[in-house]
Protein backbone atom coordinates (compact mmCIF):
# COMPACT_ATOMS: atom_id res chain seq x y z
CA UNK A 1 0.00 0.00 0.00
CA UNK A 2 1.44 3.32 -0.72
CA UNK A 3 -0.52 7.06 -1.21
CA UNK A 4 1.53 9.47 -3.97
CA UNK A 5 1.24 13.29 -3.86
CA UNK A 6 1.27 15.04 -7.37
CA UNK A 7 0.22 18.89 -7.95
CA UNK A 8 -0.54 19.76 -11.26
CA UNK A 9 0.02 22.84 -13.19
CA UNK A 10 -3.30 24.73 -11.99
CA UNK A 11 -2.21 23.29 -8.00
CA UNK A 12 -4.73 20.42 -7.93
CA UNK A 13 -3.24 17.91 -5.27
CA UNK A 14 -3.69 14.23 -6.86
CA UNK A 15 -3.38 11.65 -4.34
CA UNK A 16 -2.71 8.26 -5.26
CA UNK A 17 -3.69 5.62 -3.23
CA UNK A 18 -2.56 1.96 -4.73
CA UNK A 19 -3.72 -1.18 -2.06
CA UNK A 20 -5.67 -0.65 0.31
CA UNK A 21 -7.16 2.46 2.26
CA UNK A 22 -7.79 0.48 5.98
CA UNK A 23 -7.85 1.44 9.63
CA UNK A 24 -4.05 0.48 9.39
CA UNK A 25 -2.63 3.18 7.09
CA UNK A 26 -5.86 5.86 7.20
CA UNK A 27 -3.52 8.17 9.47
CA UNK A 28 -0.79 7.82 6.81
CA UNK A 29 -3.00 9.36 4.31
CA UNK A 30 -4.81 12.12 6.37
CA UNK A 31 -1.38 13.51 7.58
CA UNK A 32 -0.31 14.01 3.83
CA UNK A 33 -3.40 15.37 2.75
CA UNK A 34 -3.75 17.59 5.59
CA UNK A 35 -0.26 18.76 5.45
CA UNK A 36 -0.50 19.77 1.76
CA UNK A 37 -3.95 21.96 3.42
CA UNK A 38 -1.47 23.82 5.67
CA UNK A 39 1.10 24.57 2.59
CA UNK A 40 -1.78 26.45 1.24
CA UNK A 41 -3.12 23.85 -1.05
CA UNK A 42 -6.96 23.98 -1.66
CA UNK A 43 -7.85 21.82 -4.05
CA UNK A 44 -7.43 17.84 -4.03
CA UNK A 45 -8.42 14.98 -6.28
CA UNK A 46 -8.27 11.48 -4.19
CA UNK A 47 -7.39 8.79 -7.18
CA UNK A 48 -8.63 5.38 -6.82
CA UNK A 49 -7.99 3.58 -9.64
CA UNK A 50 -5.33 1.42 -8.06
CA UNK A 51 -7.35 0.46 -4.57
CA UNK A 52 -8.16 -2.95 -4.08
CA UNK A 53 -10.84 -1.85 -0.79
CA UNK A 54 -11.46 0.75 1.60
CA UNK A 55 -12.71 -0.16 5.26
CA UNK A 56 -15.00 1.79 7.55
CA UNK A 57 -12.39 3.68 8.62
CA UNK A 58 -10.58 4.67 4.94
CA UNK A 59 -14.60 6.41 4.86
CA UNK A 60 -14.59 8.38 7.71
CA UNK A 61 -11.50 9.32 6.81
CA UNK A 62 -12.60 10.63 3.35
CA UNK A 63 -15.18 12.35 5.41
CA UNK A 64 -12.89 14.15 8.26
CA UNK A 65 -10.58 15.37 4.89
CA UNK A 66 -13.23 16.45 3.18
CA UNK A 67 -14.91 18.89 6.43
CA UNK A 68 -11.39 20.00 6.92
CA UNK A 69 -10.88 20.99 3.25
CA UNK A 70 -14.27 22.74 3.09
CA UNK A 71 -13.50 24.58 6.27
CA UNK A 72 -10.44 26.09 4.19
CA UNK A 73 -12.34 27.37 1.31
CA UNK A 74 -11.10 24.11 -0.77
CA UNK A 75 -12.78 20.95 -2.43
CA UNK A 76 -11.83 17.35 -2.06
CA UNK A 77 -13.06 15.04 -5.03
CA UNK A 78 -12.79 11.55 -5.42
CA UNK A 79 -12.45 9.20 -9.22
CA UNK A 80 -11.60 5.98 -10.15
CA UNK A 81 -13.65 3.74 -8.16
CA UNK A 82 -14.40 0.53 -9.80
CA UNK A 83 -17.39 -1.13 -9.25
CA UNK A 84 -17.37 -2.56 -6.09
CA UNK A 85 -15.84 1.07 -4.43
CA UNK A 86 -18.74 2.52 -6.52
CA UNK A 87 -21.24 0.02 -4.58
CA UNK A 88 -19.71 0.46 -0.96
CA UNK A 89 -20.23 4.75 -1.90
CA UNK A 90 -23.77 4.30 -2.33
CA UNK A 91 -25.05 1.88 0.22
CA UNK A 92 -23.37 4.56 2.79
CA UNK A 93 -24.73 6.87 1.33
CA UNK A 94 -21.15 8.61 0.95
CA UNK A 95 -22.09 9.14 -2.98
CA UNK A 96 -24.48 12.02 -1.63
CA UNK A 97 -21.75 13.93 0.23
CA UNK A 98 -18.60 13.82 -2.68
CA UNK A 99 -18.15 14.82 -6.21
CA UNK A 100 -17.21 11.70 -7.71
CA UNK A 101 -15.70 11.06 -11.10
CA UNK A 102 -14.87 8.27 -13.18
CA UNK A 103 -11.42 9.40 -13.96
CA UNK A 104 -8.72 11.69 -12.20
CA UNK A 105 -8.39 13.73 -15.22
CA UNK A 106 -11.95 14.41 -14.69
CA UNK A 107 -12.14 15.50 -11.56
CA UNK A 108 -9.35 17.81 -12.53
CA UNK A 109 -10.92 19.58 -15.58
CA UNK A 110 -14.25 19.98 -13.23
CA UNK A 111 -12.42 21.79 -10.94
CA UNK B 1 -6.77 -22.05 9.65
CA UNK B 2 -6.34 -20.13 12.77
CA UNK B 3 -4.06 -17.39 13.48
CA UNK B 4 -3.26 -14.94 16.09
CA UNK B 5 -4.06 -11.46 15.07
CA UNK B 6 -1.50 -8.96 17.20
CA UNK B 7 -3.63 -5.76 18.76
CA UNK B 8 -2.31 -3.86 16.65
CA UNK B 9 -4.18 -2.12 13.78
CA UNK B 10 -0.97 -1.27 11.35
CA UNK B 11 -0.98 -5.37 11.60
CA UNK B 12 -4.78 -5.78 10.13
CA UNK B 13 -4.09 -5.27 6.14
CA UNK B 14 -1.07 -7.99 6.63
CA UNK B 15 -3.57 -10.44 8.68
CA UNK B 16 -6.87 -9.76 5.62
CA UNK B 17 -3.75 -10.90 3.39
CA UNK B 18 -2.85 -14.13 4.28
CA UNK B 19 -6.15 -15.16 5.17
CA UNK B 20 -7.12 -14.27 1.51
CA UNK B 21 -3.94 -15.87 -0.03
CA UNK B 22 -4.82 -19.14 1.94
CA UNK B 23 -8.04 -19.38 0.37
CA UNK B 24 -8.05 -22.78 -1.67
CA UNK B 25 -8.74 -21.82 -5.49
CA UNK B 26 -12.52 -21.72 -6.25
CA UNK B 27 -13.65 -21.83 -2.56
CA UNK B 28 -15.19 -18.50 -3.58
CA UNK B 29 -15.55 -16.42 -6.93
CA UNK B 30 -12.29 -14.26 -7.37
CA UNK B 31 -14.20 -10.86 -6.65
CA UNK B 32 -15.78 -11.66 -3.78
CA UNK B 33 -12.38 -12.76 -2.20
CA UNK B 34 -10.47 -9.67 -3.71
CA UNK B 35 -13.43 -7.23 -2.32
CA UNK B 36 -15.84 -8.50 0.18
CA UNK B 37 -13.69 -10.58 2.22
CA UNK B 38 -11.07 -8.76 2.49
CA UNK B 39 -12.90 -5.37 3.30
CA UNK B 40 -15.16 -7.43 5.49
CA UNK B 41 -12.48 -8.77 7.63
CA UNK B 42 -10.58 -5.83 7.84
CA UNK B 43 -13.53 -4.43 9.33
CA UNK B 44 -13.99 -6.91 11.94
CA UNK B 45 -10.23 -7.06 12.65
CA UNK B 46 -10.49 -2.95 13.10
CA UNK B 47 -13.13 -3.42 15.64
CA UNK B 48 -11.78 -5.99 17.63
CA UNK B 49 -8.55 -4.27 17.94
CA UNK B 50 -9.78 -0.73 18.37
CA UNK B 51 -12.73 -1.51 20.30
CA UNK B 52 -12.30 -5.46 21.77
CA UNK B 53 -8.32 -5.73 23.04
CA UNK B 54 -8.28 -1.35 23.23
CA UNK B 55 -4.56 -1.89 21.21
CA UNK B 56 -3.21 -3.53 23.82
CA UNK B 57 0.27 -4.99 22.47
CA UNK B 58 0.54 -7.60 24.72
CA UNK B 59 -3.46 -8.59 23.65
CA UNK B 60 -4.50 -10.71 20.66
CA UNK B 61 -7.29 -11.32 18.40
CA UNK B 62 -8.39 -15.09 17.59
CA UNK B 63 -8.82 -15.67 13.64
CA UNK B 64 -10.61 -19.16 12.84
CA UNK B 65 -11.26 -19.43 8.83
CA UNK B 66 -13.22 -22.30 8.68
CA UNK B 67 -14.09 -23.78 5.15
CA UNK B 68 -17.33 -25.64 3.29
CA UNK B 69 -18.02 -27.16 0.23
CA UNK B 70 -19.09 -23.61 -1.26
CA UNK B 71 -18.79 -21.58 1.85
CA UNK B 72 -16.12 -19.93 3.97
CA UNK B 73 -16.64 -18.70 7.45
CA UNK B 74 -14.41 -16.48 9.59
CA UNK B 75 -14.69 -16.47 13.26
CA UNK B 76 -12.71 -12.95 14.69
CA UNK B 77 -13.19 -12.97 18.93
CA UNK B 78 -11.61 -11.13 21.02
CA UNK B 79 -11.12 -10.84 25.17
CA UNK B 80 -12.98 -7.98 25.75
CA UNK B 81 -16.23 -6.69 27.17
CA UNK B 82 -17.99 -7.22 23.70
CA UNK B 83 -20.98 -5.06 22.93
CA UNK B 84 -24.27 -5.07 22.03
CA UNK B 85 -24.74 -4.78 17.98
CA UNK B 86 -28.57 -3.79 17.83
CA UNK B 87 -27.71 -0.51 19.72
CA UNK B 88 -25.79 1.41 16.84
CA UNK B 89 -27.52 4.29 14.97
CA UNK B 90 -27.71 4.21 11.73
CA UNK B 91 -24.69 5.60 9.22
CA UNK B 92 -27.22 6.31 6.65
CA UNK B 93 -29.33 9.17 8.55
CA UNK B 94 -29.04 12.48 7.63
CA UNK B 95 -27.60 13.28 11.16
CA UNK B 96 -24.84 10.16 10.93
CA UNK B 97 -23.54 11.03 6.97
CA UNK B 98 -20.75 13.50 8.39
CA UNK B 99 -19.37 11.13 11.10
CA UNK B 100 -16.09 9.52 10.98
CA UNK B 101 -16.97 6.52 12.62
CA UNK B 102 -19.84 3.93 12.72
CA UNK B 103 -19.91 2.32 9.47
CA UNK B 104 -17.87 -0.58 10.29
CA UNK B 105 -20.64 -3.28 11.21
CA UNK B 106 -23.27 -1.55 8.61
CA UNK B 107 -21.03 -2.14 6.11
CA UNK B 108 -20.29 -5.83 6.96
CA UNK B 109 -23.41 -6.69 7.23
CA UNK B 110 -23.71 -5.54 3.47
CA UNK B 111 -21.03 -7.50 2.13
CA UNK B 112 -21.31 -10.78 3.31
CA UNK B 113 -24.03 -13.66 3.39
CA UNK B 114 -24.33 -13.84 7.35
CA UNK B 115 -22.75 -12.53 10.63
CA UNK B 116 -23.39 -13.60 13.86
CA UNK B 117 -22.25 -12.42 16.96
CA UNK B 118 -21.71 -14.63 19.85
CA UNK B 119 -23.84 -14.47 23.14
CA UNK B 120 -20.82 -11.75 25.06
CA UNK B 121 -20.67 -9.59 22.04
CA UNK B 122 -16.90 -10.22 21.80
CA UNK B 123 -17.26 -12.27 18.98
CA UNK B 124 -18.66 -12.54 15.24
CA UNK B 125 -18.66 -14.64 12.80
CA UNK B 126 -18.78 -13.96 8.87
CA UNK B 127 -20.41 -16.28 6.37
CA UNK B 128 -19.24 -15.76 2.72
CA UNK B 129 -21.28 -17.99 0.13
CA UNK B 130 -19.80 -19.13 -3.19
CA UNK B 131 -23.37 -18.85 -4.80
Amino acid sequence: MRFTLKKDKSGVVVVGVEGQLIVGNRQDLKQKVLDALEDGSRKFVIDFSKTGYIDSSGLGVLVSLSKKIREQGGELRLAGLNADLQTLFELTKLDTLFAITRTAEEALAAF
Amino acid sequence: MQLDVPSDLGMVGDAVELVASHLPPGTLPPRRISFNLRTALAEALGNAIRYGTGEDPDRVVRVHVELGHDFVRIHVVDDGRGFDPSRLPDPTHPDNLEREYGRGLFVIRHLVDDVVFNEKGNGISLTLRAG
